[in-house]
């Protein structure tokens, strides 16, 4: 019987504790799907973040390390400078990579770290229960912004794919949506995109993926993806921000 | 035949660093331990090593704990305020059983402090520093030469005990020259199958973590480290004894304290007083066992310090509340001088004698 | 025996400089030896100081605080460590700069203009070479030699053009008599 359809490789047999409806289990998969696709499990070192995808090490099949909150991205500078070789990717969500993790972000993509972040946007702290996260949009209703995000005092959603290409160092930065059959696979050509970059020594990539989080946002997944398109999507257009492989290729 | 050479303490650290096969350092700069970075920045790219100047001390340790994780020789260095923003990293490091070392060339504290030399940090050394239940391999050294040869030995014993070790300096140390005689290079062998170099698809995948969310898993992971612990305790002391054979006074000292405290034992000696000196190289594990046994033999212990009296604690703790344990010490960057040291002596030879 | 040398002048006068090439001499002497500097902002602009000792036992203390030998290269310095030698020291100034006498009468005090003699070479900024070869000249402890092996160990390759003039300064303050 043929097969058509099977679990990629670099994921291991654990099953995921995400929520229903959570993106994170797409996210894995396409992530996996590239290191499948370029052949390199076998030299690949992920960095788990703290947050949602803190287990994130018992669900890549590959070589794992487990980051203090924020610090994801100076753990896999110590790991590609000592390996230069190896393949190392982070995963991180929004709360670790752009508040308390800003600083090790702006700066491993400044220096070009030839490194793959895979950037998680729901907008929401979702491991300690939707409390209002960095990309939390203005109004937007958590635990800890309960009448709203007032910009007033909490400031503005930072915008990570934006701020980043304002910088001269990083390759590649891009953002895709996991909200529809259409914008996973384009998620899916960038993420294999940023870690093929990598492997041909490239430099920084960094894709953001705007995700959901039905859980936190209190509403249904198939409402969390239409909230995604409605609300998300036209705060955080989709699109590729810097790219310097495509002067290269030009 | 090697020669000695003067150097700077500081610069003796990195130059033992690399002859013990370290070839990756992260800092930040920081009066005053900044020699230290200087020298990797220099010598790292010209034996196809690795520096790199991180943009936070927080940020530095956190490359050390990528680097330790693939199983390679990694240090990073600073000065208390920047020790202080890398506990965070330490306690991951020592929660996932990682070797690397740590250097901290003290100044005064509390908050930005000064930049004088200090032993303020100790307690945060020994003790603990960051959160959670663990330990530091701690040495202490009191000259140049200390400065190289410790700098080895703590890659090794970090390495042995697959633990992070901290080098507990103070600016003195760093920053004055005597003649050492450089370690050979050596090439560490230690094996480190637990090391995330990539699985080349031959074995399951390795995870460096620190996280376990079912307490009996914690609870077992903290009692293999203390079994660990234990045997570091047991075969890791290590301490120097000065005059101590016959000694009446007992002076407890490690780095430049030591130092002055020589002059001082010699000094009271002279004069018919009969002290003695225990210096510890390592401050954890403490040297517990010497100073239990001079509790039998010395009429009172004098701790001297750069800090309020933390040190004190340990020595009180080891010699069991036997005999009088009195505190000589300046603070914020300020060093005893023998005749303060000699002064506390003579004031417990009196209300002894 | 142990000598405890204190260099202390303005920043930029190569009071650490001396005191590298004085700890060099005496290591190449078979002595044991330390060298301490000051060091922090105040190196910059401000008053400098060296702790250098000489020992033929091992040195506790790096730090001098009651020096044998005191080379005070401005007023402040001698101001600050005049009262702090031991009775029966040396105390060596720069009367080019210190317009007033050692006021103590049980030290040995040795007062050379190092900065005219410095000046009159053409090297101004290698007075405290003139007096490190006027300190070998008067202190029986720091001998007359190993001058040209400590120098080079000093003297930074960078810099190799000025070893010659390095010498000249020792040598011009070594056969300087008053």
């Amino acid at each position: 019987m043929a097969v058509v359809f099977e679990k990629p490789k670099s994921l291991t047999d654990a099953e995921f504790h995400y929520c229903p409806g959570c993106t994170h289990g797409i996210i894995h998969r396409l992530v996996a799907e590239a290191i499948d696709t370029l052949g390199i499990e076998g030299r690949t070192v992920g960095v788990a973040p703290v947050g949602c995808a803190v287990m994130a090490y018992n669900y890549f099949a590959c070589d794992m390390v487990e980051a203090a909150h924020g610090r994801a991205p100076a753990v896999a500078t110590g790991l590609k400078r000592s390996m230069p070789e190896n393949i190392i990717f982070t995963y991180q969500g929004d709360g670790d990579l752009a508040s308390i993790g800003m600083a090790e972000t702006v700066h491993a993509a400044t220096r070009n770290e030839n490194i793959t972040i895979i950037f998680v946007n729901n907008a929401i702290y979702g491991m300690t229960g939707g409390q209002m996260a960095p990309t939390s949009l203005p109004g937007q209703v958590t635990q800890t912004s309960p009448y709203g995000r007032d910009v007033a005092t909490a400031g503005y959603p930072v915008k990570v794919c934006e701020l980043l290409a304002a910088l001269d160092g990083p390759t590649y930065i891009t953002r895709v949506a996991v909200n529809n059959v259409k914008n996973v696979r384009n998620a899916k050509k960038a993420i294999e995109k940023a870690f093929r970059n990598q492997v041909e020594g490239k430099g920084f990539s960094l894709v953001e993926v705007v995700s959901s989080c039905p859980t936190n946002w209190g509403m249904t997944p198939q409402k969390a993806l239409e909230w995604v398109e409605t609300n998300m999507i036209p705060y955080y257009p989709l699109g590729v921000y810097k790219d310097k492989t495509a002067k290269e290729e030009a | 035949m090697a020669e000695k050479v003067l150097m700077k303490g500081n610069e003796a650290i990195a130059e033992a660093a690399i002859r013990a096969g370290c070839r990756h350092y992260f800092g930040y700069p920081i009066t005053p331990q900044t020699e230290v970075a200087a020298y990797m920045a220099k010598r790292m790219p010209k034996i196809g090593g690795v520096f790199l100047q991180a943009e936070s001390e927080v940020a530095a340790i956190n490359m050390v704990y990528g680097v330790a994780a693939s199983g390679k020789r990694v240090m990073t260095s600073s000065s208390s305020p920047g020790v202080s923003l890398k506990q965070e990293g330490i306690s991951y490091i020592a929660g996932s059983d990682l070797p690397a070392l740590i250097v901290n060339v003290q100044r005064g504290g509390p908050g930005l402090g000064g930049i004088q030399p200090s032993q303020s940090d100790y307690f945060q050394a020994t003790k603990g520093g960051g959160h959670g239940d663990y330990h530091l391999i701690v040495l202490t050294p009191a000259s140049v030469q200390e400065m190289a040869d410790l700098t080895s030995l703590a890659f090794d014993l970090a390495d042995k005990y697959r633990m992070p070790a901290m080098l507990l300096a103070d600016g003195t140390m760093g920053q004055m020259m005597e003649p050492v005689l450089l370690p050979e290079e050596q090439v560490h062998t230690v094996a480190k199958p637990w090391a995330v170099t990539g699985t080349q698809n031959k074995r399951p995948h390795n995870i460096v973590n620190s996280l376990y969310l079912v307490p009996e898993e914690l609870e077992r992971t903290n009692e293999e480290r203390f079994a660990r612990y234990r045997q570091v305790e047991e075969n890791e002391v290590r301490y120097e004894s000065y005059c101590m054979e016959d000694a009446d006074y007992c002076l407890v000292a490690f780095g430049i304290a030591a130092r002055v405290s020589k002059n001082a034992v010699d000094a009271l000696r002279r004069q018919g007083i009969k002290a003695g000196l225990i210096r510890p190289i390592t401050v954890w594990p403490f040297p517990k066992a010497p100073i239990a046994r001079a509790a039998e033999q010395v009429k009172a212990f004098i701790s001297v310090e750069l800090s309020m009296g933390q040190m004190i604690e340990d020595i009180r703790l080891a010699e069991n509340c036997r005999k009088p344990v009195v505190l000589c010490s300046r603070a914020g960057g300020m060093i005893p001088t023998p005749e303060q040291i000699m002064q506390t002596v003579m004031e417990q030879n009196g209300g002894n004698d | 025996m142990t000598t405890q040398i204190l260099i202390a002048g303005f920043g930029g006068q190569g009071v650490l400089f001396v005191g590298k090439f004085l700890a060099y001499k005496g290591l190449l002497e078979g002595k044991q030896v330390s060298w301490l500097p000051s060091y922090g902002p105040e190196m910059r602009g401000g008053t400098a100081n060296c702790s250098v000792i000489l020992s033929d036992t091992p040195v506790g203390s790096p730090i001098v605080s009651k020096p044998d030998v005191l080379i005070a290269l401005n007023l402040p310095s001698l101001d600050k460590y005049e009262n702090a030698v031991v009775p029966g020291g040396m105390i060596f100034i720069d009367s080019t700069l210190i317009q007033r006498p050692v006021r103590r009468t049980d030290v040995t005090a040795v007062a050379i203009p190092v900065t005219a003699l410095a000046n009159q070479m053409g090297a101004p900024t290698l007075a405290n070479m003139v007096m490190a070869g006027q300190l070998m000249r008067r202190c029986d402890a720091i001998a007359f030699d190993h001058v040209e092996d400590a120098l080079k160990k000093v003297v930074s390759a960078k810099h190799a053009d000025l070893f010659d003039i390095n010498r000249k300064a020792i040598q011009t303050g070594y056969d300087y008599a008053d």
